[in-house]
């Protein structure tokens, strides 16, 4: 419900907004995607990654090398973005699965920096440390040029949207649950019959493709890629979008990545420390909200 | 439920008027805004910080005013990342109003931001980002650029290196990434053209955290060799090289960075000899810098380098185009072509104008470092003066050869 008001909320001023503000809101609506497909592994089955930013940026560099070599259009961008980093995140899987906890971490880290350093090091392909420059927005044959930020914004708020829903469809099927079950106690799960691995891994293959889906607007959005999208910081400040706003909830992530964005970008111009009030917020939720801003409003009423 | 839809709504609302920001009109008499970029969280920080004192420091010899006008500077820090860099320029352009960004560091960062100062056409100098693409190859229309490209000096280090030592015969080790690429490869270019040869290429990864084992890779029938490092790797390469006893068989020399200021007085006697190339030293002796470095180091509490130089020229070569166009800044076609028209006779680097892609023609400094009353310093021993980014090539033909990279110029003389 909060999720739908805030997206209408969000619609509706948007045309009010002055253009800087603007392409804020529309970073905060494509990181909500990548935070919420962080949360289909981290909040629903309990499986924390350290490198989701493998995933998106493998789709953006997709599309920053399709868009500019190939002059490709929007679904063949689109298309072979999110197939990349579904099938990054379905090779990757098949070694991260077995680990859990702190192990997991940790090979998830590893084969964030594996796609890290064939960013930095394939230069041929990728451009190496100066990224790809001049990644044209897609043309959707529509009145309105997606170049402009208003019709982006929109373009990228649909997508939000539409993600959400999908997410949410998944999180509430019996697939959703029976991941939840895993998070909660993966050897009762065991018992009574599911096959655990495997819905880990599907969890693992989907949430890696939703990262794609982010990362292929994020590559549009900046037009610009760089190994800083595939780097360590980058999964970090995703896995802190989500465990800001509340793990296990679809709307708390996007509230996460609502709040890291703006903090970033409006504390930073009033004081350089704005680092310190950053981490002030990150240590104060986690003293007074362990399960999430979002987590904290709803937890009187259970 | 109810009430924290409430709850959300008045944030959202809160949120919203909090961003509509009033948007003026800027007046004549109103301030000229400057927005400039610079790393000032990260691991660029101190060179930030570097880049904003150099800039306060011009602005703050003239008064802070130009053309009758006020100059305010509006500074944001772009963390040395690409995307926040963009955010920050929008914020600038967008919401500020400036009339001239300014600044930033890093290559990519450089590049984010040219499809973006273009599309806005807003005047835009590049003080310290040195990639040299972004004025050769893929050069920006809105851009000028007030620094150096980074094979600049390395063109005429290959020829005073051919004319000045028997070497011949030289390994280059460098960091593995563009702007190392481009500093050896500038050097090869020239060098084995004039007959010299590179016998050895060795790139050595960003997070490097002991050199033994390339030390030990280096060949020793090699008559010199060529290091390219920054920061704390240059700190650390130029003493492990003397701890593993090379510096006395093998003369060393260097891309400008491996004994810039910023890591020069952290050095000891193992940097003494070492010789480099630069658009800049501290110990460059001419009245303009006599003059800055000396209120640098009163202002800042630290000895001047090639960033602070590059961010203080820049400013006077900012002012000097805005007094040129009488003060019109928000005129950005005259202001841009008046930056494109800036012609300094003397500055704290020696005289500078601009080439027709917007890099700076300048002397380069052949410089070696030296104990001078107990401190370490880039004493000048050779001058190239008036120095093109494409050296003495033609424009076309030096563009149509591919930018320099970790395979090009190839290795012919490698095994």
């Amino acid at each position: 419900m909060i999720g739908v008001g805030a997206l209408v909320a969000a619609a509706a001023v948007a045309p009010t907004l002055p253009s800087y503000p603007l392409t804020l809101l529309t970073q905060v609506a494509i990181m909500a995607i990548l935070a919420m497909s962080l949360d289909i592994l981290l909040g629903y089955t309990g499986l924390p990654s350290l490198g989701h930013a493998a995933y998106f940026g493998t789709a953006a560099y997709a599309v920053g090398i399709l868009a500019t070599e190939r002059q490709a259009g929007f679904l063949t961008c689109l298309v072979a973005g999110v197939l990349l980093a579904t099938a990054a995140a379905a090779l990757f899987g098949l070694v991260a699965i077995r680990a859990t906890g702190t192990y997991f971490l940790m090979i998830t880290l590893a084969l964030g920096m594996v796609v890290w350093g064939l960013a930095f090091r394939w230069v041929s392909l990728t451009k190496g440390d100066n990224g790809i420059a001049g990644v044209p927005r897609p043309d959707l044959a529509l009145p309105w040029s997606l170049a402009a930020p208003l019709p982006f914004f929109y373009f990228a708020l649909v997508a939000a949207a539409l993600a959400w829903a999908a997410l949410g469809t998944l999180a509430r099927s019996p697939f959703g649950l029976t991941l939840q079950g895993i998070r909660e106690s993966e050897t009762r799960m065991r018992a009574l019959g599911y096959d655990v691995w495997l819905h880990k891994y599907l969890a693992f293959v989907i949430s890696g493709g939703f990262a794609g889906f982010a990362g292929v607007l994020w590559a549009w959005y900046n037009g610009f890629v760089s190994p800083v999208d595939v780097q360590l910081v980058t999964s970090v400040e995703t896995l802190l979008m989500v465990a800001l706003g509340g793990p296990g909830t679809l709307a708390g992530p996007a509230l996460g990545a609502a709040v890291i964005v703006f903090l970033k970008n409006f504390v930073s111009v009033y004081t350089k420390r704005w680092l310190l009030i950053l981490g002030a917020v990150y240590i104060g939720v986690i003293l007074f909200a362990p399960r999430g801003v979002l987590g904290a409003l709803r937890a009187p009423r259970r | 439920m109810t009430r924290i839809r409430l709850v959300a709504s008045v944030v959202l609302l809160a949120l919203a008027t909090s961003l509509a920001a009033p948007v003026g009109a800027p007046a004549q008499s109103a301030p000229i805004k400057i927005g400039f970029l610079a790393p000032l969280t990260g691991p660029f920080a101190q060179i930030g910080k570097d880049m904003v004192n150099g800039n306060q420091l011009y602005l703050a010899e003239i008064g802070g005013q130009v053309a009758g006008r006020k100059i305010e500077v509006l500074v944001e820090d772009d963390e040395g990342n690409p995307a926040t860099a963009l955010n920050k320029s929008r914020k600038l352009v967008e919401q500020d109003k400036i009339s001239i960004l300014t600044g930033g560091m890093l290559a990519n960062v450089g590049y984010a931001l040219q499809p973006y100062i273009d599309a806005q056409k807003i005047p835009t100098t590049y003080p310290v980002i040195a990639a040299d693409d972004i004025t050769q190859r893929k050069p920006a229309k809105w851009i000028v650029r007030t620094g150096w490209s980074t094979s600049q000096p390395m063109h005429p280090f290959a020829d005073w290196v051919l004319k000045n030592t028997k070497y011949r015969k030289i390994a280059a080790i460098g960091m593995d990434y563009a702007f190392g690429y481009e500093i050896i490869g500038g050097f090869q270019q020239v060098f084995e053209e004039g007959g010299g040869q590179i016998v050895q290429r060795i790139w050595a990864p960003l997070n490097t955290n002991d050199f033994a084992p390339f030390l030990a890779q280096l060949r020793r029938d090699a008559d010199a060799v060529l290091a390219l490092f920054t920061g704390r790797l240059a700190l650390q390469f130029v003493k492990q090289y003397e701890e593993a006893g090379l510096k006395g068989k093998l003369p060393l020399l260097g891309g400008g960075t491996i004994t810039d200021e910023t890591v020069l007085p952290q050095m000891g006697d193992e940097a003494l000899g070492l010789i480099t190339a630069l658009h800049y030293s501290q110990a460059l002796d001419n009245p303009a810098n006599a003059k800055f470095s000396r209120a640098f180091e009163a202002s800042a509490g630290k000895i001047a380098s090639y960033y602070s130089e590059a961010t203080y020229t820049n400013a006077r070569w900012i002012v000097e185009a805005i007094k040129a166009v009488g003060g019109k800044a928000e005129d950005r076609d005259a202001l841009l072509a008046a930056l494109r028209r800036v012609d300094l006779k003397e500055s704290a680097r020696g005289p500078l104008k601009v080439d027709d892609f917007g890099n700076p023609i300048q002397n380069i400094y052949i410089r070696k470092v030296e104990r001078v009353g107990g401190k370490l310093q880039n004493t000048v021993i050779a001058t190239y003066p008036g120095v093109s980014q494409f050296w003495k090539y033609k424009p076309d033909e030096y563009m149509k050869r591919p930018l320099y990279g970790r395979d090009y110029p190839p290795c012919k003389y490698c095994q």
